[in-house]
């Protein structure tokens, strides 16, 4: 963590609610995602305890941990892949404990996954057009026999698909098979794929895992325009900390299911409850 | 050309497998499950159609649609009460539940229709001018039936809508994700549970065709009919590579083929014993069946 580049961003980070921070700029506007009190048991095992969390409409969010920390878990919570067993989640202000996983996405949540999982025998353009699938208006009949409604919106959803795929350079794969993609591309396409859903906040799981340097810094740049032209917020897990520091404007550290710390970049890399976590004390170290 | 007429019937038989072996593998494909119900599916659709017919004086193809309407919410009934609550389920409890829902359908069937054979009415016949009743076409020594006729011709353009439905439009394309990665489709916003219940009502509503068809060729209705048919067909489906649509028709069509070829050149009695040899071997020759995608396991 120590041998950082110069944070590319320089976020005022100003306290909205007693322990919940969001980037100035959106702290007259209500949240995106509130956590209160979010927690989850597997049997006897607490995955996550007490997670508090509030996410404005245009941040970029950071959640980091050692291996097992339950980041995982917490998107599972956020997308009702898991059901907390106790706290709540508000979306745009409202209660999601009785939405299914498909109505969290039509309420605004989408998220990529840390091992791809793109429909990979469909092609690329087909992927997209699956994020599109709520934004295709037309019924089993208007499909049967071919009504012109079905012909306009397969024509607007063809649109759209190539528009945002144009937008990550992959207009030119529409045709190709999401499997037979290189892996940066697939990464990327299912990023595409989870904005196509039109959501409000996007969820991204280790995007830079198994990246190089110079695809990480392009994911980078990728991650900051995506918040840009949408203005949506992201939340991301990731590992590589040139990436968390470089973009994120609040990062929220997990360890063993609970919160261990909040803040902006430079408090996170100077908290030393973090830098225990990640390297163990200090003490044990030295007399190891 | 007994091997013509023989190829012909045997097009024609595995033409019906094919039908109801779409019903098997899209089921699989989708929801990975046997619907082992699917059989007698065809036999309540073969029911509907002759009561509609015979009782009611129907027009024989308002008869079809009677029975494909009642097939579909059939196949989305069972679905909703037996299935949809085993979702998470281990596969084998899902498995049991369709052995039971197709034995609660023959019995059911037992119960309102009683044991006695049916005999289900000739809908191709039709009576010349000179006042005999035509069958059948007759190309020199060649006879193909107008049921053998139809049954092709319908197998070929179920085929073909349902291909074009699978690969274009949201509910076709939602049905491949579906099958590919439930979870993820959840995530994309599709609703799987609708999607599950719409490829029962499909596979359904083609095994009340296939009843249909069936039954033209072998027009005994007994409420076990379904059994022997839904087995042969299921057979096609992992012959052909279970969850593959291509592959349903391409081993529907080979079954009946080696089926009707056994019955003419090795023996009567013998068919059905060479058919399930041939699945054998080829099952141990290619494992994953003529078209299956072959499914690596992640160690």
């Amino acid at each position: 963590m120590s041998e950082q580049k110069t944070p590319r961003v320089a976020t005022k980070m100003v306290p909205v609610q007693s322990h919940a921070i969001v980037p100035d700029r959106d702290a007259d506007k209500s949240p995106v995602l509130e956590c209160h009190h979010l927690g989850i048991d597997f049997g006897g095992l607490t995955a996550v305890n007490e997670f508090n969390l509030m996410i404005g409409r245009t941040e970029i969010a950071g959640l980091i941990g050692p291996n097992g920390a339950g980041k995982t878990t917490v998107f599972n919570l956020l997308t009702k892949v898991y059901q907390p067993t106790r706290g709540t989640i508000l979306l745009d202000g409202n209660d999601t404990s009785k939405r299914t996983t498909a109505h969290i996405n039509r309420a605004g949540i989408a998220r990529t996954f840390q091992n791809i999982r793109l429909f990979a025998n469909l092609s690329v353009e087909d992927n997209v057009k699956l994020g599109l699938h709520n934004h295709i208006n037309y019924g089993m009949w208007g499909g049967v026999f071919r009504l012109p409604r079905y012909w306009h919106e397969e024509k607007t959803a063809h649109e759209r698909a190539m528009e945002l795929l144009s937008i990550f350079d992959m207009a030119d794969l529409a045709d190709a098979q999401a499997g037979s993609l290189p892996y940066g591309a697939q990464r990327r396409l299912e990023i595409v794929r989870a904005l196509a859903t039109n959501p409000s906040l996007l969820l991204l799981d280790e995007p830079a895992a198994g990246m190089n340097p110079s695809e990480t810094a392009e994911l980078m740049d990728n991650i900051v325009k995506i918040r840009d032209l949408f203005q949506i917020a992201v939340m991301l897990i990731e590992h590589d900390m040139n990436l968390v520091m470089g973009i994120c404007e609040g990062i929220c550290v997990l360890n063993f299911g609970e919160v261990i710390a909040k803040g902006s970049p430079a408090e996170i890399k100077s908290n030393p409850v973090v830098i225990e976590a990640y390297l163990g004390k200090k003490d044990k170290k030295e007399g190891a | 050309m007994s091997f013509l007429n023989s190829l012909i019937s045997g097009i024609s038989l595995g033409s019906i497998y094919a039908i109801i072996a779409l019903g098997y593998t899209m089921v699989y494909g989708i929801a990975k499950m046997l619907n082992f119900a699917h059989g007698d599916v065809i036999m309540v659709g073969a029911y509907i159609c002759f009561f509609a017919v015979s009782r009611f004086s129907l027009p024989p193809l308002l008869g079809v649609l009677v029975a494909v309407v009642v097939c579909t919410i059939l196949g989305m009934t069972i679905e909703k009460l037996a299935y949809a609550p085993l979702r998470s389920a281990p596969s084998l409890a899902v498995l049991i539940t369709a052995i039971g829902v197709s034995y609660f359908l023959q019995n059911a069937a037992l119960l309102l229709w009683s044991p006695n054979p049916k005999v289900f009415p000739d809908f191709f016949k039709s009576v010349g001018r000179d006042g005999e009743a035509h069958t059948g076409l007759a190309l020199g020594p060649l006879r193909i039936s107008y049921v053998t006729l139809v049954t092709i011709l319908v197998c070929l353009a179920i085929m073909a809508a349902l291909t074009f439905f699978i690969n274009n439009g949201k509910l076709g394309k939602a049905m491949r994700a579906c099958s590919e990665d439930k979870d993820a489709a959840r995530l994309m916003g599709i609703n799987v549970n609708t999607t599950i219940s719409a490829t029962f009502a499909i596979g359904s509503g083609l095994a009340a065709i296939a009843g249909v068809l069936y039954m033209s060729a072998y027009p005994t209705l007994v409420p076990t009919t379904g059994s022997m048919p839904g087995i042969k067909a299921f057979t096609a489906a992992v012959f052909g590579g279970i969850g593959s649509i291509p592959g349903a028709f391409l081993g529907g069509l080979l079954l009946g083929v080696i089926e009707i070829f056994a019955k003419a050149y090795i023996s009567t009695q013998l068919s059905d014993a060479v058919v399930f040899a041939v699945l054998i071997v080829v099952l141990l020759v290619k494992p994953s069946g003529l078209l299956g995608k072959v499914i690596r396991e992640k160690v």
